[in-house]
């Protein structure tokens, strides 16, 4: 009612401003990732709409890693395509730190910036000055099936560790009925399987550098990390885990062959949503796992809206992003979809508000995944980066995709984990010197 | 034969196809040229001339390089055999009289219709996939475990996609060749006793010659850029990486747009090569 | 080559070539006959044929996600004015190569197909910049001029092919009737061109629709085609396989029932000088 209210306030205001006068229409290009909670608010416009009658939005809506490369090639060129674009953690501060992105201060009343959380904000901030908003936010965690683990008479921790998950894995595997273990990503890129598997390798004490800028995959650490990986995915793991990423283990999922998956704490709304999810009463969730050093393997990651200096409807497009990340978008969401769908993680308020948590099971173990996470000192050991399943530096996400390639390779049984790993060691050694580290 | 009239008259003609032509290949050629020479790159704010031929240098000495070479050359070549053996034999038949003939080509020539982006999106997704592909339901059927196409055979299951895109295309080229083929030689062959065998090697194949040269020539041009069936399906992983796949990741993924210029005037050099090489036999066919 | 054949040997003809067009065809058949299934149904084990609920569903999602109608038409037009665009450049030309052939024509074909070895991915910057530069990107008309150019040797090259086989004597015959060039080309090449003209366009057409790089690339919001609508769905999430399928059975209808109806004037001219 309130956020009703504060709409129709806002559209009879300016209803009433222009009955006098023509108002000149300014468009924005929004650019933004192809996931249900984006293509959630472009059904939800019509509110927007109503509050700003003077701003036409216009969408672009592509697959991940289409996005980011026109996003990337756009801003780096100056291009001005775009008036807002979706962007993660990754790009922010290498952006901002190029003067590309417009500093989000002076948002208008009532935003609360000091809402959002703290791990977050910090990941998209430079110099305290915010410079994206968080659209939603996400760490990752373990998803279960408790019927699964029911019938095999065990009970998951929730902080398990890696003994706990290949105890479990083991013990729920099928494969005659098609029910594998466990589903972890193995598609290479840096924002796929090399997301998954830097987290897990800070929870084993390894590091993509040290504090020289020398890469660490000759170390053991990483050699334990891959093993252990390799020894869950070729055991208990489904066919064909070197092409699965995100989407693709959720639907495996979804479709109830997955006992455990670890990944992203967003899927948490999509596993218990009954309309998709084949197991949505049986989900059960636990903490990342770690391996009693201190760190957990669960990442840090914030979709979000930034504002490209080049931007020729600046005021526009800071208008958007106030209203898609505000406290009212979520009341909209809330109170058109239910609770469970608002995007999560990103705002305290939202954690304190007991519908939601009555709503969302999951949503005291986001909370904590999230803030377990932290990206000023992801590791056990120091290291001169900053980021917990990347390394915030412009070179990586080539690097990072190079890596995931001859990791997933080793997956797919192309070469073994000692192999994989000399050459990532080798090219990343050489795009380093290249770069001048 | 051709009076002064009418020659400046064709060259009036030619020019503006000419012109074109020739600023679509100079502008961008000389910018890539200039900016290979170049350490060109945006994400970190550096733009800077010149390296001397420092790109070169990496860009070939990187062990990428050779493998992508190799694999582009795999890949082509492979495309080719298949299209090029596939669309002979498929010409033939449908060449037969049969019942339907009309709506057998329909169906035969349908996937060139189809573009890049999906046909790669339907053949991972709803094909290839080891859980819900079609053919792990057909090799389940058959009491065999689902065969992982694009981790277990990558380059093949590239490969298997792309066939089936240009298969028309080479299938109607060589189909109406054979249909120019005279009947009466044949048919006088048959009588002298030659068995199918020696009547497809003696006479069907040379006819078919100039047919091939311009399906391997046309499909080459075209094949050597390959990009949305990798980027769907593997994305360069697994050993598909192609020279093509090679620049995309330094101009594009790593934002090294200095190197990967670099990568893209050593590909137009391979390229040509290539096309220089095919093109004599072409062109010594279309004088023929 | 045809010859007169036995009932038996047709039969056996008509059941390979059924069979093997098929299997051809299998793909996009089970592509159309998933886009009507519900998503549960789209990955039943063992796969439902056709008995299933048919349903439009998918095609009511994808629609409401994406405006199609405007992705169709950006398609359209820039598809269809690449193509005619790039007729009126290179009929002249084709013409004048095959009827006043220089020393240097066969060269300066060559070099125009050498034209397409440029990799798109490494041109992708320069063209960007200067698209920025000229202040045209994101628009039809940057579309039509590049994809004009990317398909424009390939359709020279084959106008040429056919223009060559039109036979020289006709034109000598008719200079010596005093026709003029202009009475040439309009009473005598054109109706003997346009089959090889028709084909041509068919091909370009298909060409242009398909190409994914630059339609890609150069585009936003405005004139984005349905090579960029199909980007929205490769890698939706969960359960995808039904919609996936609708939205490329919508990117490819159009095209495919075109090339359906016109697969005759397609392919008369589609031969690229290769039938002597």
């Amino acid at each position: 009612m309130n956020t009703k209210l504060r709409a129709c306030l806002g559209a009879c205001a300016v209803g009433a401003l222009s009955a006098g006068a023509a108002w000149a229409e300014t468009t924005i290009t929004v650019a933004t990732v192809n996931n249900g909670d984006m293509i959630r608010m472009q059904g939800l416009m019509d509110d927007f709409n109503a509050q700003h009658p003077d701003i036409k939005v216009e969408w672009v809506t592509l697959e991940e890693n289409v996005l980011r490369q026109r996003v990337t090639q756009d801003i780096a060129t100056n291009g001005g395509q775009f008036d807002v674009m979706t962007i993660g953690t990754y790009e922010v501060p290498i952006w901002a730190g190029q003067d590309w992105l417009v500093p989000l201060t002076d948002m208008p009343e009532g935003y609360d910036a000091d809402d959002f959380l703290p791990a977050i904000a910090g990941g998209l901030s430079k110099d305290g000055t915010l410079y994206a908003a968080p659209f939603y936010g996400e760490s990752s965690m373990v998803m279960y099936r408790k019927d699964l683990m029911e019938k095999a008479g065990m009970e998951m921790p929730e902080a398990p560790t890696w003994d706990d998950i290949k105890k479990a894995a083991e013990a729920m595997t099928d494969k005659e009925a098609e029910v594998y273990g466990i589903c972890l990503r193995g598609k290479a890129g840096w924002g796929e399987n090399m997301a998954f598997l830097s987290a897990m390798a800070n929870s084993y004490g390894a590091r993509w550098f040290d504090e020289d800028w020398k890469a660490q995959f000759d170390q053991p650490e990483w050699k334990a990390t891959l093993d252990t990986y390799m020894d869950l995915m070729t055991n208990y793991g489904p066919p064909g885990a070197s092409t699965n990423g995100f989407n693709e283990n959720l639907s495996l999922f979804q479709q109830g062959k997955c006992g455990m998956w670890i990944d992203a704490t967003v899927a948490a709304s999509f596993v218990t949503n009954p309309n998709d999810s084949s197991v949505a009463d049986q989900v059960g969730f636990a903490l990342a796992p770690d391996n009693g050093l201190g760190k957990r393997g669960n990442w840090l990651w914030a979709w979000s809206l930034g504002i490209p200096a080049g931007s020729d409807a600046k005021d526009a497009a800071k208008q958007f992003v106030a209203w898609a990340t505000s406290k009212d978008y979520t009341a909209l969401v809330a109170s058109k979809e239910g609770w469970a769908n608002v995007p999560p993680g990103t705002r305290t308020s939202l954690y304190e508000n007991q519908e939601y948590l009555d709503a969302a099971p999951f949503a005291k173990m986001t909370l904590d995944s999230i803030n377990s996470a932290d990206p000023t000192a992801p590791t056990v050991d120091p290291v001169p980066y900053t980021g917990v399943q990347f390394v915030a530096i412009p070179e990586f996400a080539g690097i990072g995709t190079q890596v995931g390639q001859e990791f997933s390779a080793a997956l797919a049984g192309q070469q073994t984990v000692e192999q994989a790993l000399e050459k990532a060691q080798a090219l990343t050694t050489d795009e380093m010197e290249a770069a001048g580290y | 034969m051709a009076t002064q009239h009418s020659r400046s008259a064709a060259r009036l003609m030619m020019a503006p196809a000419v012109i074109l032509l020739l600023g679509w290949m100079l502008v961008p050629l000389v910018m890539t040229l200039y900016f290979s020479f170049m350490d060109y790159r945006p994400l970190r704010g550096i733009a800077e001339c010149c390296v001397g031929f420092q790109n070169y240098e990496r860009f070939i000495t990187s062990s990428s390089f050779a493998d992508s070479v190799g694999v582009t050359l795999i890949m082509v070549g492979g495309i080719l055999a298949i299209t090029v053996i596939g669309g002979v034999l498929l010409a033939m038949l449908l060449d037969q009289p049969m019942w339907g003939q009309g709506i057998v080509r329909i169906l035969v020539i349908a996937p060139f219709f189809v573009m890049p982006t999906v046909s790669a999106l339907v053949w991972k997704n709803m094909f290839m996939d080891p859980v819900n592909g079609v053919l792990a339901h057909v090799w389940r059927f058959f009491g065999a475990a689902p065969h992982d196409w694009l981790s277990q055979s990558p380059l093949f299951s590239i490969i298997l996609i792309v066939s089936w895109q240009w298969l028309p295309f080479a299938t109607l080229i060589l189909l109406t060749a054979i249909q120019s083929l005279d009947s009466e030689q044949l048919e006088a062959s048959e009588m002298d006793g030659a068995g199918f065998l020696s009547r497809f090697w003696f006479i069907v194949l040379p006819h078919l010659a100039r047919a091939i040269t311009v399906v391997v020539l046309i499909q080459t041009i075209f094949l050597l850029s390959i990009f949305a069936e990798i980027f769907v399906t593997t994305q360069g992983s697994f050993g598909t990486r192609t020279l093509t796949y090679l620049i995309y990741q330094r101009v594009l993924e790593s934002q090294n747009v200095g190197l990967g210029s670099a990568g893209g005037i050593l590909a137009v050099i391979l390229a040509n090569i290539i096309a220089i090489f095919l093109m004599r036999i072409v062109g010594r066919n279309l004088d023929a | 080559m045809a010859r007169a054949s036995t009932p038996q040997k047709k039969a056996v003809a008509t059941v390979a070539a059924w069979t093997i067009g098929l299997l051809i065809f299998f793909p996009i058949l089970w592509t159309i006959l998933t886009s009507f299934k519900t998503e549960a149904d789209a990955i039943a084990n063992p796969p439902k044929v056709l008995f299933f609920d048919w349903t439009l569903e998918n095609y009511g999602v994808v629609q409401e996600r994406s405006d199609y109608a405007r992705y169709l038409w950006n398609s359209i037009v820039i598809a269809g004015g690449s193509t005619l665009l790039g007729l009126i450049v290179a009929i002249p030309a084709a013409w004048s190569m095959a009827f006043v052939p220089g020393k240097r024509t066969k060269d300066v074909l060559m070099w125009m197909l050498s034209t397409k070895m440029l990799p798109a991915v490494g041109v992708l910057y320069p063209i960007y910049l200067v698209m920025i530069r000229l202040g045209v990107l994101d628009t039809k008309g940057a579309l039509i001029v590049v994809l004009m150019l990317i398909n424009l040797p390939i359709i020279i090259w084959m106008l040429y092919t056919y223009f060559k086989e039109i036979p020289g004597e006709i034109l000598e015959a008719a200079r010596m009737d005093g026709a003029s060039l202009r009475e040439e080309i309009l009473y005598i090449l054109t109706p003997m061109a346009v089959p090889g003209i028709a084909s041509t366009l068919l091909l370009n057409i298909i060409l242009a629709w398909n190409e994914a790089f630059w339609t890609l690339n150069l585009t936003a919001a405005k004139a984005a085609p349905l090579t960029a609508f199909i980007a929205s769905y490769s890698s939706p999430e969960g359960l995808f396989y039904a919609k996936l399928s609708a939205a490329s059975t919508m990117a490819i209808a159009p095209i495919l029932i075109m090339g359906w109806f016109s697969q005759k004037q397609l392919v008369r001219g589609l031969t690229f000088g290769a039938v002597k």
